[in-house]
């Protein structure tokens, strides 16, 4: 079941929290709204499970081709999941997940062992079988998502929606959790959308991003083409960390110092403003000068993960931060107060109209 | 050899009795002679506004033993007046927590235009003096208001009759019920019901599968109150039902005993006993029904505050 969003709009009195937007989802895809808060992520999913109404005369939203713009939310069959899961407090868990099927219409509502059946399946796919007489007040957060997330497939929903599905646990579920729920959608199926404000979130578990940006879709694709090919500065900064050189363009390349950037395809007049951006991994740090390097000493050293994070400080300029792999730090034996030498792996450079 | 924790290494929220300090010392440090003589105080207080007029109801109403006690009640005016007032608490009870329940749901679960104004009227009853809200019926449906001429053309009776007294009930215990939701409705939000209607459930059902099961308590504690101030209400029931004989609920009974009956004040006693007894069977409920209720905003605290 593919889903379709063509210009939709959307405004809360003075703020606007959608401008004409438009999104693909293909069926069977796993899709990530990834932006800051405000950015109108939340707003998109629940228009596209009718939660709430796009502006007037504006835009529609299909599900596999069919309009289901008028439709309401009980029409259109989507599971959603919300971000504060929103169970049914004085139900118990097993009461929850059976809840879509009760409230059908006689004509179509399951028998009772039916129910029992699909609920107790559900029940165990998203592994809390043994929780099925408990209420939700008795459950921790990790056990909630799982039962908000068996209460949307209880109707077998078209496609699934999550609202920060993961936003309100800890780091540690909380990546036991995203992977669990790649795992289900690969085994389902079911075309998938949440909405994060996580990049790493959105890099590990999606199968295209969008980066939604002030009411709009700065750019969508794979998690490999937004992190190494972003369109814009916004998209840049917003997925992973990012350094800094403020410069100016001349013959093609942006000169910051005494060090040169090939500008690519940056646009702006020569001599005008631009910025480079340079991902921390592609720095590199010398203990010897080669031509285009920038000197600097070593401030700080943390080690995070894989990589040795170490902040750099320029003779003028902004901090530079580099992420090196260990042996390579090892290889360095670098010590706070080094004088090293910084080289710039690629960068890419945007005309400076934009300011973080 | 095992390993023992320094007390030290726990954190500072630790809640286990072991880590309290030694001395029981409460964190009132108010010496012994003040803590003495403010429960005494207290006591005081209860016993003489609370307690011993409660007895003395008992007291009086059996002063003349237990045969004048029972005659007092199975007189005929008594059973006039006791049926009166089921009748009027039964219309208003009832009626009542519709419109608070849909007061309170419309209040909560939606936003518009003129929301605090809706929210303010509901008060009204608890602002103005029961007497005014009384007189303002005597003003619309008596025989010189505005719609007294109407009525009489068309032989309907509303002041100094039946009608009219249930009416000035329903008028009195309005805000009861929709005062108790409002808060808890509102602490709930509606995410519950929003889930409701992203599995199918129509309004209906999300009302009465969702919406109503989230407030039980809650609602019954509203209607406790709203029954026990529907029975005793004085003031608007007085002026509309003019306290002609056949119109008077119970408080109007006990009033027009007391000042008719000078050689004994046993029946008023008696009577007035019923209401006592009405009191104490209310605070008994209202216990029970307050512990549970407690229970359920707990809940929905617990459920609210994400870890």
């Amino acid at each position: 079941m593919s889903i379709e969003v063509r210009n939709i709009s959307k405004s809360f009195g003075a703020f606007q929290a959608l401008a004409d937007v438009s999104l693909r989802v293909e069926s069977g895809e796993l899709v990530a709204l990834l932006g800051p808060s405000g950015s109108g992520k939340t707003t998109l999913l629940r228009i596209i499970a009718g939660l709430e109404t796009p502006d007037h005369g504006s835009g529609s939203v299909l599900f596999h081709q069919e309009d289901v713009t008028a439709h309401n939310a009980g029409q259109r069959q989507v599971g959603f999941v919300f971000q504060h899961y929103a169970l049914f407090r004085h139900m118990t868990v097993f009461e929850n997940v059976a809840f879509g099927l009760r409230v059908r219409p006689r004509n179509v509502r399951p028998d009772r062992a039916t129910i029992r059946q699909r609920v107790s399946d559900l029940l165990r796919l998203v592994q809390i079988e043994a929780l099925a007489e408990r209420y939700p007040a008795q459950l921790s957060g990790g056990q909630r998502q799982r039962v908000a997330l068996a209460r949307a497939m209880a109707v077998e929903p078209r496609v699934l929606l999550l609202d920060e599905p993961f936003g309100a646990l800890d780091a540690k579920v909380r990546r036991e959790l995203r992977r669990w729920l790649r795992r289900l959608h690969d085994e389902t199926g079911i075309t998938t959308v949440f909405v994060t404000h996580d990049q790493e979130e959105a890099l590990e578990v999606a199968d295209r991003i969008a980066v939604m940006n002030k009411a709009r879709i700065e750019q969508i694709g794979t998690p490999e083409q937004v992190y190494e090919h972003p369109v814009s500065p916004f998209v840049y900064d917003f997925l992973g960390k990012v350094n800094l050189f403020r410069g100016r363009l001349e013959d093609g390349r942006l000169t910051v110092g005494g060090s040169q950037f090939g500008a690519g395809a940056a646009g702006g007049e020569e001599g005008s403003a631009a910025v480079a951006f340079v991902r921390p991994h592609d720095v590199e740090v010398a203990r010897h000068a080669n031509g285009n390097s920038i000197p600097a000493r070593v401030d700080h050293i943390s080690f995070v993960g894989p990589f040795v994070h170490v902040l750099l400080m320029p003779k003028n300029g902004e901090p530079i931060e580099a992420a090196l792999p260990r042996e390579r730090w090892r290889e360095l034996n670098l010590q706070p107060a080094d004088e090293v030498f910084v080289e710039i792996r690629s960068a890419r450079v945007f005309a400076d109209d934009y300011s973080i | 050899m095992s390993l023992v924790t320094p007390p030290q290494l726990a954190g500072p929220s630790s809640k286990s009795a072991a880590m309290r300090p030694p001395h029981p010392r409460s964190a009132a440090t108010e010496p012994r002679w003040l803590k003495i003589l403010l429960i005494i105080s207290m006591v005081g207080v209860l016993g003489l506004f609370l307690i011993l007029p409660l007895a003395s109801v008992a007291v009086e109403a059996l002063a003349g033993g237990v045969k004048a006690y029972v005659d007092a009640l199975a007189n005929h005016e008594t059973w006039e007046a006791v049926k009166l007032t089921l009748i009027a608490a039964g219309i208003a009870v009832p009626l009542n927590s519709v419109f608070g329940v849909a007061a309170a749901w419309c209040l909560t679960k939606f936003e518009f235009r003129w929301k605090s104004l809706l929210m303010t009227l509901i008060d009204v009853p608890f602002a103005v003096s029961p007497v005014i809200s009384g007189l303002v019926f005597v003003l619309v449906f008596g025989a010189r208001g505005w719609l007294g001429p109407w009525l009489a053309e068309h032989n309907i009776r509303i002041v100094f009759a039946t009608p009219g007294i249930v009416l000035a009930t329903i008028f009195v215990t309005f805000p009861f019920v929709a005062r108790e939701l409002i808060p808890l409705m509102e602490a709930q939000g509606n995410e519950e019901e929003q889930a409701a209607r992203v599995l199918g459930a129509g309004g209906w059902q999300t009302f009465w599968r969702v919406t109503l099961p989230n407030i039980k308590w809650g609602l019954l504690y509203g209607l406790i109150l709203c029954n026990a101030r529907a029975m005793g209400e004085f003031g608007a029931v007085a002026v509309v039902s003019g306290m002609y004989p056949g119109q008077r609920t119970v408080p109007l009974e006990v009033e027009s005993l007391y000042t008719g009956h000078l050689e004994s004040t046993v029946p008023a006693f008696a009577v007035a006993s019923l209401l006592a007894i009405l009191g104490v069977v209310t605070l008994i409920i209202k216990s029970i029904v307050e512990w549970k209720y407690r229970q359920e905003l707990a809940a929905t605290r617990k459920q609210g505050t994400e870890e």
